[in-house]
Parts: C-alpha cells; sequence; structure tokens
C-alpha cells in the first residue's frame, strides 16, 4: 500500500480535468462526449490529451447539436456506459432542455425503475468575463425545480474533485455547473486519492455567529473576504458555501439561521424566481421565531444577461463592497 | 341478473353525452362486446359495446336525449357465459383529470402558532416592529419588552437585548413578591393594629384576616400554579438508616467546624441534584413551544416562617457538595428568618424541595412553585418494621412525595427519577463525601 | 406442405410456415388488443387507448427479423404489435390500459407506454423522436462494447421526421456508423395532419440521402416483404455496416387515439379507398390461397387469440391500482427530497 501523498494545491479547471482524467483511467464505461472536447481538448483545455489517451471512442467530438448530445448520452447511460455529457456553455443548454427535464429526470421514475439513467451534464456558467449575453448567464434556477434531477455548483477545487466523483458515481441524472470565472482564478489544496463528497452538503466556509450568508460559484468567494474585512471591524459572519443546489442542505442552513437570526441570500443568477426563493421561503416556514430580521437576498437584477460593455457587466455583478455593506447593515440591524 | 348500462365517459373532459342511435331493440339478443348503442359526445362519436351478453330488457334513455357520464341508458338481463360484471365495473370511472391532492401544503413543517398570547390587540401593539425572535423569547423569558432598552438599528429591541434583560426581568418579578414577602418578617410583629383586630398569626373567630401583600402573591401564585399546570401526584418509601446514621457521626463536627446545622435537609438537595442531571425533564418548564429545559439547576428550597412560606434559592446546586449545599442552605435560611433576603437569593428557581417533614407530615401535596416541572418534597423521618431479605426488621423510613406538571412528565419519567433519588439517598452511607 | 395451386409461388424470403403462422397470430392478437382497449374506452372502464390498426403487417415483420435476446427496440406509442411480437406479454397491454400497480410502469405511464428492459424494450415518454437520441446512443454502447451481432431497431411515425431530433439522431448515427435501424412507420397522418403538410418529399427515405445513410422502402402491409427488408438492415447493422433508414408504408384506419375524432379531419370513403392496405386480411387471404393455412385454422387461431384477449383483460381488470404511496417511489435511487 502506498503511502497517503500530501495534498497538491490547484485551480480548478485542473481540479476538474485531473478528476475526469482518473475517471476515464478507473472506469471503461465513462466517456465523455460534447463539442471540441477531442481534438481541441476542450475550450478551457480541460481535457486537453485526452483524446491521444483515451481514443476517439471514448472521447466523442460531437456533431454542433445539444439535444443529441444529452439525448445519446442518455441512451448510453441506459445501455450500461457512464457518460458524460459537455454543453460547451450553459447559455447553450436550452434546446437540450426537454433532454434533460423531460427524459433524463424522468427516466427512473417513468419506468418505475426499469431503466435508469447514471449521467453527468457538465457545462460552464457565470459571469464576470466580459462574456456579454450568450457567455454568462446561470442555469440553476431553471433546472432545481425539477425531481428527478440533481444539481450541484461547487466553486472550491477540493470541492470540485469530490463532487464530481460523486456524481459520476451517482445513479441517476447530475448537473454539475462550473463557474467559469472561479476556472483559473479560485486555488487550493486537494486532498490525493479518490473521494466523494456527499451531494446535498452544503460547508461553512467562515464560521460566524451574527449573521448567515449563503452562497455558491463565484460570489463565495467574494463573501468570504467580505466576511473576514468585517470580521477586522468586530462583526462576525458565517458564510455556508452551497455547493449543491438540488438537493440542498437545509441541515445546515437552519443551524446557522437559528444560532445567528438573521439570513442574507447572495446569488449571481437574476433575483426573482432564484434559488434564494426557495431558501428564504423554507427558512420562514421552518425558523420564523428565530428570525430577528427580514431574510435579505443580494442578487443578480430582472434583465435578460449581463450586457459585453463593462459597465453594463458590472452593473449586473455584485461587488464585494456591496456584499459587506449588506451584511454590516444586517448584522446591525 | 339485470345489468344497468350507464352513459360511459368519452373523453377525458366530457361530462355528457347523447344516444344517437339504438342498435338494438328491446328482446334482441347482444353479445359481450357487441356494439349495441351509437353515442356522441361535443368530443367524439362512438359505438359502444356491451359489457355482458344477454337480451336487452329496456331503453331507458331515447335516441337524441342526452344526459350526464353515469346516467343510466339501458337494461340488460345477462344470460350465458357468466359473468360478474355488474353496471359499474371497479375502476369504470376514468381517474378524474382533476385529482384534489390529499394535503395542500405538503412541506412538512409542524405548525407555527404564530398566536402566542390571548391579549389581542393590546398585545399586538406593544410587540409592533418586534421581530418574531424577540416576541418568543420574551415570551419564554416572560420579559416586558417595553422596559428592554433596544441596542438594534434605529433602537430596534434585538434578540440579544431580550437574552440580556432576561436575567434582570426574572429576578425583577420576583423582587416584587420578594419585597412584598419580606416585608412581613422583617416586621417581626405585624404592623401595630388596634386591639381586637384578626391576624394571621392570630385569626379570631367571626373576622376577617386582611390581606397581607404576600399572602396576596402565594394566592395568586398558588392558583395559578393549578389553573395552568396539570398536578399529578406520586411517592416513594426511602429507607434512610444508613443515611441518619452518617448525619449522625457527622454533625457535631460539621457545626464546630463551618458554624452551619447539618440537618437532613442538604443530603436530600445532593441527591435531588443528582437525580436531576440524570432526568433533565423534572428540572424544565413548560412553554406553548417546547419543554424549555435549564441549563442550570437553582434549587428553592421551602422555608415556613411565621406567616407564610419563603422559597429561597440555592443557585447552581450542582457545583455544591453535600457540606456546601449545608452551608448555602444555612445561610439562606437565616437571612429568611432575619427578613434579609435579597432579590437575587428569592428568584431563578428551577426545582423546588419542601421539607413538610419538620412539621411531622408523612404524606404532602404540594403545589408546584409556578413554572417549575416539578416539586418534591421530604417527609418525617419514621422508624417502621420494613421486610428486608424476607426478614422483618426496623428501618428508619422516609416518603418522598413528588407534585409534577404532567404537561412536562409523566409517571414513567416522574418515577424514573423518584427511582434515582432513592437509590442515592439509600447508597448515602457513614464514610461518605460531605 | 402443400403446394400452392393458385397464382405465383409465395416468395418466403427463407420462412417456413411455423414462422409465418406466427406472424398471422402476432398480427391478430395486436389487432384484438387494439379494438380490445378501443372497447374498454367506449364502455367507460378505461380513460384513454391508441390504435395501431394497419400497422401490423409491419410489426409482425420486423417482429421476426428482431434477434430477442440480442437486439434491443426503442419503440413508439403505436408499436404494441412490436412489443408484443418481441417477447412482451399481452397481459402487459391490458395491465398498462388499466393502470394498474402491477403494470411494470406502476401505473404510471400512459397505455402502450411499455417498458421491459430484460428482453431490450426500452422505455419512452410521449414526446416525439424524443426516444430516437436514446436509441442512437445505445447503438453506441453496443459498438464501443464491440458487441458485433447486436443492434438497435428505433421505430417512428411519419411526424417524427420533422423533429430536429430525429435529424440529430440520423446525423449522429451516420457520422459514427452505428448498428441501428430507423424504421418509419408511414401511415400518411400525423393526428389530423396528412403528409403532404408535414414533408416536401413523397417519401420520407428520400431525407435520409441527406445524412449519408441508404434507405429502403417497402410495402407494410405485407409482413413477409417487411421482414426481408428489415432483416437485411439489422443484419447490415449487426456485422458493422450502419444505420438505415427503412420505411414501411401503412395506413392508419382508426383515429390517432380514444380522444380523437377522425371524422373532423378525414372521410369515411377516404379510408375505404385505403381498405386494401389493411395488412391482416390480406395477409390471411395469402397464406390460405398458398396452402400454409386453411380457412378453418385462421377461425380457430382467431377463436384461440380472443379466448386469450378476454382471460387478460377479465384477469387485468381485477387488480388493484397503485396505492397512493406509490407516487413517491423511484425518482431517484436515495432519496428525492429536495432539502436534506
Amino acid at each position: 500500500m502506498a503511502i497517503a501523498s500530501p495534498p497538491t494545491v490547484m485551480n480548478n479547471v485542473e481540479a476538474v480535468r485531473q478528476t475526469l482524467y482518473e475517471a476515464l483511467k478507473d472506469d471503461d464505461r465513462t466517456l465523455i462526449l460534447g463539442e471540441d472536447v477531442g481534438a481541441r481538448g476542450n475550450v478551457f483545455l480541460i481535457t486537453k490529451g485526452f483524446l491521444e489517451e483515451f481514443g476517439a471512442e471514448r472521447i466523442i467530438d460531437t456533431p454542433l447539436a445539444e439535444a443529441s448530445i444529452v439525448g445519446v448520452a442518455i441512451g448510453m447511460a441506459m445501455e450500461g456506459l457512464r457518460p458524460i455529457a459537455e454543453i460547451q456553455f450553459a447559455d447553450f443548454i436550452y434546446p437540450a432542455f426537454n433532454q434533460i427535464v423531460g427524459e433524463a429526470a424522468k427516466t427512473r421514475y417513468r419506468s418505475n425503475g426499469d431503466y435508469t439513467c447514471p449521467l453527468v451534464i457538465r457545462t460552464p456558467y457565470g459571469g464576470g468575463v466580459r462574456g456579454a449575453l450568450s457567455h454568462s448567464v446561470s442555469i440553476e434556477a431553471l433546472f432545481y425545480h425539477v425531481p428527478g434531477l440533481k444539481i450541484v455548483a461547487p466553486s472550491f477545487p477540493a470541492d470540485i474533485k469530490g463532487l464530481l466523483n460523486a456524481a459520476i458515481d451517482d445513479p441517476d441524472p447530475v448537473l454539475f455547473l462550473e463557474h467559469k470565472k472561479t476556472y483559473r482564478l479560485v486555488k487550493g489544496e486537494v486532498p490525493a486519492g479518490r473521494y466523494t463528497i456527499p451531494i446535498g452538503s452544503a460547508d461553512i466556509k467562515h464560521p460566524g455567529d451574527a449573521l448567515t450568508v449563503v452562497s455558491y460559484g463565484l460570489y463565495v468567494h467574494q463573501a468570504i473576504e467580505a466576511a473576514q474585512r468585517l470580521a477586522g471591524e468586530g462583526l462576525s459572519v458565517e458564510v455556508i458555501d452551497l455547493r449543491s443546489i438540488r438537493p440542498m442542505d437545509g441541515t445546515t442552513i437552519l443551524a446557522s439561521v437559528r444560532k445567528t437570526r438573521k439570513l442574507l441570500i447572495v446569488h449571481e443568477d437574476n433575483k426573482f424566481g432564484g434559488i434564494g426563493a426557495e431558501i428564504a421561503a423554507m427558512v420562514a416556514e421552518e425558523a420564523f421565531f428565530d428570525l430577528d430580521a427580514p431574510i435579505r437576498r443580494l442578487c443578480g437584477p430582472d434583465v435578460p444577461a449581463m450586457g459585453y460593455a463593462a459597465t453594463l457587466e458590472d452593473e449586473f455583478m455584485v461587488s464585494t463592497d456591496e456584499m459587506a455593506e449588506a451584511m454590516r447593515e444586517l448584522v446591525r440591524f | 341478473m339485470a345489468t344497468t348500462i350507464t352513459m360511459p365517459q368519452l373523453g377525458e373532459t366530457v361530462t355528457e353525452g347523447t344516444v344517437a342511435q339504438w342498435l338494438k331493440k328491446p328482446g334482441d339478443a347482444i353479445e359481450k362486446y357487441e356494439n349495441f348503442v351509437e353515442v356522441s359526445t361535443d368530443k367524439v362519436n362512438a359505438e359502444v359495446p356491451s359489457p355482458v351478453s344477454g337480451i336487452l330488457r329496456e331503453i331507458i334513455c331515447k335516441e337524441g336525449e342526452t344526459v350526464a357520464t353515469g346516467a343510466p341508458i339501458a337494461v340488460i338481463d345477462e344470460v350465458g357465459a357468466a359473468t360478474a360484471a355488474t353496471s359499474s365495473p371497479p375502476g369504470s370511472a376514468p381517474p378524474a383529470a382533476a385529482h384534489v391532492p390529499a394535503n395542500g401544503s405538503a412541506n412538512g413543517s409542524a405548525p407555527h402558532n404564530a398566536n402566542g398570547s390571548g391579549d389581542g390587540a393590546e398585545f399586538a401593539e406593544s410587540l409592533r416592529g418586534m421581530s418574531p425572535a424577540v416576541r418568543r423569547l420574551a415570551r419564554e423569558h416572560r420579559v416586558e419588552l417595553a422596559t428592554v432598552r433596544g441596542t438594534g438599528a434605529n433602537g430596534r429591541v434585538t434578540a440579544n437585548d431580550v437574552l440580556a434583560a432576561a436575567e434582570r426581568t426574572l429576578a425583577g418579578a420576583t423582587v416584587n413578591a420578594a419585597s412584598t414577602a419580606t416585608h412581613e418578617p422583617a416586621h417581626a410583629a405585624p404592623a401595630p393594629q388596634p386591639p381586637g383586630t384578626s391576624t394571621y398569626g392570630k385569626p379570631i373567630p367571626g373576622t376577617v384576616v386582611p390581606l397581607s401583600q404576600a399572602r396576596k402573591l402565594i394566592a395568586k401564585r398558588m392558583t395559578e400554579s393549578l389553573a395552568t399546570a396539570p398536578h399529578a401526584w406520586t411517592m416513594v418509601e426511602v429507607d434512610v438508616t444508613k443515611l441518619m446514621r452518617w448525619r449522625t457521626q457527622e454533625k457535631d463536627r460539621f457545626l464546630a467546624d463551618r458554624g452551619y446545622a447539618l440537618t437532613l435537609l442538604p443530603f436530600f438537595v445532593h441527591a435531588v441534584v443528582q437525580s436531576l442531571k440524570s432526568q433533565p425533564l423534572l428540572n424544565a418548564r413548560f412553554t406553548d413551544d417546547g419543554i424549555l429545559i435549564h441549563r442550570e439547576i437553582n434549587i428553592g428550597v421551602a422555608i415556613g416562617l411565621d406567616t407564610n412560606l419563603i422559597v429561597p434559592v440555592i443557585r447552581a446546586a450542582d457545583a455544591l457538595s453535600i457540606g456546601g449545599i449545608a452551608v448555602a442552605a444555612g445561610k439562606l435560611i437565616a437571612k429568611a428568618r432575619a427578613g434579609t433576603l435579597g432579590a437575587d437569593e428569592l428568584g431563578g428557581g428551577t426545582f423546588t424541595v419542601n421539607n413538610t417533614g419538620a412539621n411531622g407530615s408523612i404524606l404532602s401535596k404540594p403545589i408546584i412553585n409556578g413554572g417549575q416541572a416539578g416539586i418534591v418534597t421530604m417527609e418525617a423521618v419514621v422508624k417502621r418494621p420494613v421486610v428486608v431479605e424476607d426478614a422483618i426488621a426496623i428501618r428508619q423510613m422516609m416518603n418522598v412525595c413528588l407534585s409534577l406538571d404532567h404537561r412536562v412528565l409523566d409517571g414513567t419519567v416522574a418515577n424514573a427519577f423518584l427511582g434515582e433519588l432513592k437509590k442515592r439517598l439509600e447508597a448515602m452511607r457513614p464514610g461518605g463525601d460531605l | 406442405m402443400a403446394t400452392s395451386t393458385v397464382g405465383p409461388a409465395l416468395e418466403r424470403h427463407g420462412l417456413d410456415d411455423g414462422q409465418l403462422r406466427w406472424m398471422l397470430r402476432n398480427m391478430l392478437l395486436q389487432r384484438t388488443l387494439d379494438n380490445r382497449g378501443f372497447q374498454l374506452n367506449r364502455q367507460g372502464k378505461i380513460p384513454f387507448a391508441t390504435g395501431s390498426e394497419g400497422h401490423e403487417g409491419i410489426h409482425a415483420g420486423s417482429a421476426l427479423a428482431f434477434e430477442r435476446g440480442r437486439d434491443v427496440l426503442v419503440p413508439y406509442y403505436r408499436d404494441i404489435g412490436l412489443c408484443l411480437g418481441i417477447g412482451m406479454e399481452p397481459m402487459a397491454v391490458l395491465l398498462s390500459m388499466f393502470a394498474r400497480a402491477a403494470d411494470r410502469s406502476g401505473g404510471r405511464q400512459f397505455p402502450n407506454h411499455f417498458t421491459e428492459h430484460a428482453i431490450g424494450l426500452m422505455t419512452i415518454s410521449s414526446i416525439i423522436a424524443a426516444h430516437l437520441p436514446h436509441a442512437v446512443g445505445a447503438a453506441y454502447a453496443m459498438k464501443l462494447r464491440r458487441e458485433s451481432g447486436r443492434a438497435v431497431l428505433a421505430a417512428f411515425g411519419d411526424g417524427a421526421t420533422s423533429e430536429g431530433e430525429w435529424h440529430e439522431s440520423l446525423n449522429f448515427a451516420a457520422v459514427h456508423r452505428l448498428p441501428i435501424v430507423f424504421l418509419c412507420e408511414n401511415n400518411e397522418w400525423a393526428i389530423s395532419t396528412p403528409r403532404d403538410r408535414q414533408m416536401a418529399v413523397a417519401d420520407v427515405i428520400e431525407k435520409a440521402d441527406g445524412y449519408g445513410v441508404p434507405g429502403s422502402l417497402v410495402d407494410g402491409s405485407d409482413p413477409i416483404a417487411v421482414y426481408a427488408i428489415v432483416k437485411d438492415a439489422l443484419d447490415r447493422a449487426r456485422s458493422g455496416g450502419g444505420p438505415t433508414l427503412v420505411e414501411a408504408k401503412c395506413y392508419r384506419f382508426l383515429s390517432h387515439t380514444t380522444d380523437d375524432d377522425d371524422r373532423t379531419y378525414r372521410t369515411r370513403d377516404e379510408i375505404e379507398r385505403h381498405r386494401h392496405l389493411d395488412p391482416v386480411p390480406r395477409f390471411e387471404r395469402v397464406l390460405v390461397e398458398h396452402g400454409v393455412l386453411t380457412s378453418d385454422d385462421v377461425s380457430a387461431i382467431k377463436r384461440d387469440v380472443l379466448a386469450e384477449v378476454n382471460d387478460v383483460t377479465d384477469r387485468a381488470e381485477a387488480l388493484p391500482f397503485p396505492p397512493a404511496a406509490d407516487l413517491y417511489v423511484n425518482v431517484c435511487a436515495g432519496t428525492h427530497e429536495p432539502w436534506l
């Protein structure tokens, strides 16, 4: 038995890449399909070199057709393979909506377990990269409504590895969201060896006792920075990284809110109907008598997308200063 | 057997049908699955096959007549192939498209009763702007919100403000009681009364003894306690022979060393405290939102003064040894008799012990000290013949009685507590730790 | 075996009498079950049924070409005869109509949306053409695993050939040369939309060229011809020859479902003009004329089929609905609760 290797520092894109690589090596049934995943190695170079190592039958450059990228993957999954489908940008996922929501999510249910669909769909999402209207959207609110579909959105490298492995192991379909701005921006330690993190478990990234902040994606990093600033001002803020959108970790959120009595939800996606609405409703139902302030949501504005011009994008995105100010206000309420 | 045929539902949203044409007449033979009538609806026109074989006996619905789905249209006398099919076979009504959900709100959360008090409009007014946490904490800790200074934004009363005030409020409420209660003992004799006036200490038949503040308070508190908490009662017999021997051995030296009497009380209180640690439900209070389990164990010790009962509190009794309790109790009793008990010594009790035995009682049914989960008495120690390992022995026996708030406790927990208490008391023997 | 004395010899494509009889029985069973669905609906006993009258020849011929235990079938909701033909029990049809707990989908699916993984019958939804990429994925799995001798038979109607996912599926299968046969059961109608409002070409196989897929046209009312063409295509797929688009022409004699009234969009005359395409009486006649069966044999088969259908009808009807608690099972492998 080898001695356990020490953890390695890497960024998010490397975490995705290494995890996929190990998965392909470990299990012959695993394969990757999507646009430009083979020869190009994915537009972020996540699968660079995979084609040469694993061959064109397992690293498939598909035709430009999102519905069938997911649909064909569903058929592969139903017949015993473990496909990892990639949608090049989350903004392109809409043609595959029926296959994801109407087919993959319902395969086990409509056949009462006769067929299952162990499928992973990976896609980069989110803005702050001057991506304009079709390379910046958040899509989780469109999909998290669907029973039978799991959604995760880790944004730390160690979380990415654990949750991507969990998604690959999961016997049911999982939508794996990768915030593109964090790909190279976020670095961290990743333990060696294969491990999984249970889907549906959040993580307290910054403990505190005067305010609970729930976030995920790019914004959880900003929230942590804001919380550290406030700690310097003597204000104690707890930041919870959701990591998992469906199912969601209500236990951790409620324990924190019962302790701090105040809740701020921060997400990049549009506010109306975003996942903050579900969190706020749940907390109001379950912890009404623990709340010492109204629940607040600091979210993307309700416009179709962030514009290409820097001024428009910056207006859409929430800055760390804004987060800190919102936190201060609530702590002092 | 006659089978009534009803108008079928042809199409999911269809509610009625019209008989377009009868394909058979009364007296005709019909085979099962043979078409015998043509029906039309606004969605579909169709020929209806017969569910049974037999002879058409009667046509109920004439050609051109419209009836509701499920209404009878004909009767067939079944003959030949035995069929148990009735006119409305199981599942004949198609699962209705509009299916009423069994439970509109299936979110699984226990309904929280946001209305915590019956004082209505006045209450609401006084709570305007107060958050749910503030209201709940104020209710649980009996804090008068009007007296709390707010440190939140715009002078808002925060949850932390309420918690900070909770200690003061508890003592504050008891201050009122204590100050009135201690007034009486402070004037060892009642205030100068006109000769012939009836007093509690010297009641005269045929007169009315005026109510002292303390008496008023006791009356209010006792009534309230009985009215709010459904009292149940249970008892155990405890063999304190060895305990008595221990006490006898130690008492003189204790008095000499520590300056306070070593009565049975501190042994009893110590055993009670240990038993409360094992059975925390006895050290609790009922609230609408749940049973509040106290963090501290503060034992109220009921002391009878000339004119009333007073209950000073040994705070953090779980941190004290038997000797420590004896000293604490001794001090409190002295102060009580001198009328110098402070508010902090009268408030914050979580459980009460009453030494009714000092008056010779062997059985009592005490009333719970307001808001606590139970109250325990130590009755008089009496020598009695008891069976010990199938032989008769003379033992010193003490009854221990427990009144319990049945909202919080039931027999099982209460008797578990008493069982513990009995075990601990019976384990106390010479050579133990004081 | 009597020799034929009437007309030219029967082109059997290697099929023996037993296989021919099997096809006829499958067709009769299909028709009886199909009609039973309509009867039960008109009696008010079941809310819904689909009709497949006219497709019997395609289903019997294709089913015979299908290799049980090896091939995979991805059907659509009109393929009742195909599903029976590859080994699904008639009881399954009635259980799905009555939505009983014993139905393999647990009473969840509409009738004729079958599933039976053990015999290679893939579950489908009601969404037209959404199943075709799944069929392609299944074929890919066979190819990746080097499972020669296996192929996927994917069936659909003429309407499906307009859906984007139909085009994406043919394209993907062709690019990767997958072991799959795309079987179009062209009955000229997509509910009320006739073929010439659905496509600008006269035959569906004209679309095949665009994807580099060979196309074959066959008379769907002739089960032997269908068998030959489909077997050819499946054999080619099984041996690495890639996909084929087979178009089998037939006619839909009934309304689309029990909720559809075809009197609103076509005349009775039109239906009667196509009556000669009805595969069942035609195949009966062919077999009797060529001495494979006597007309008494045919009647006996019909009686036997009717008795079987009556039996499964009664048995299925007597079974219970799924209990309400079953709504919550099999959403996910573990808990389906969104909040943990």
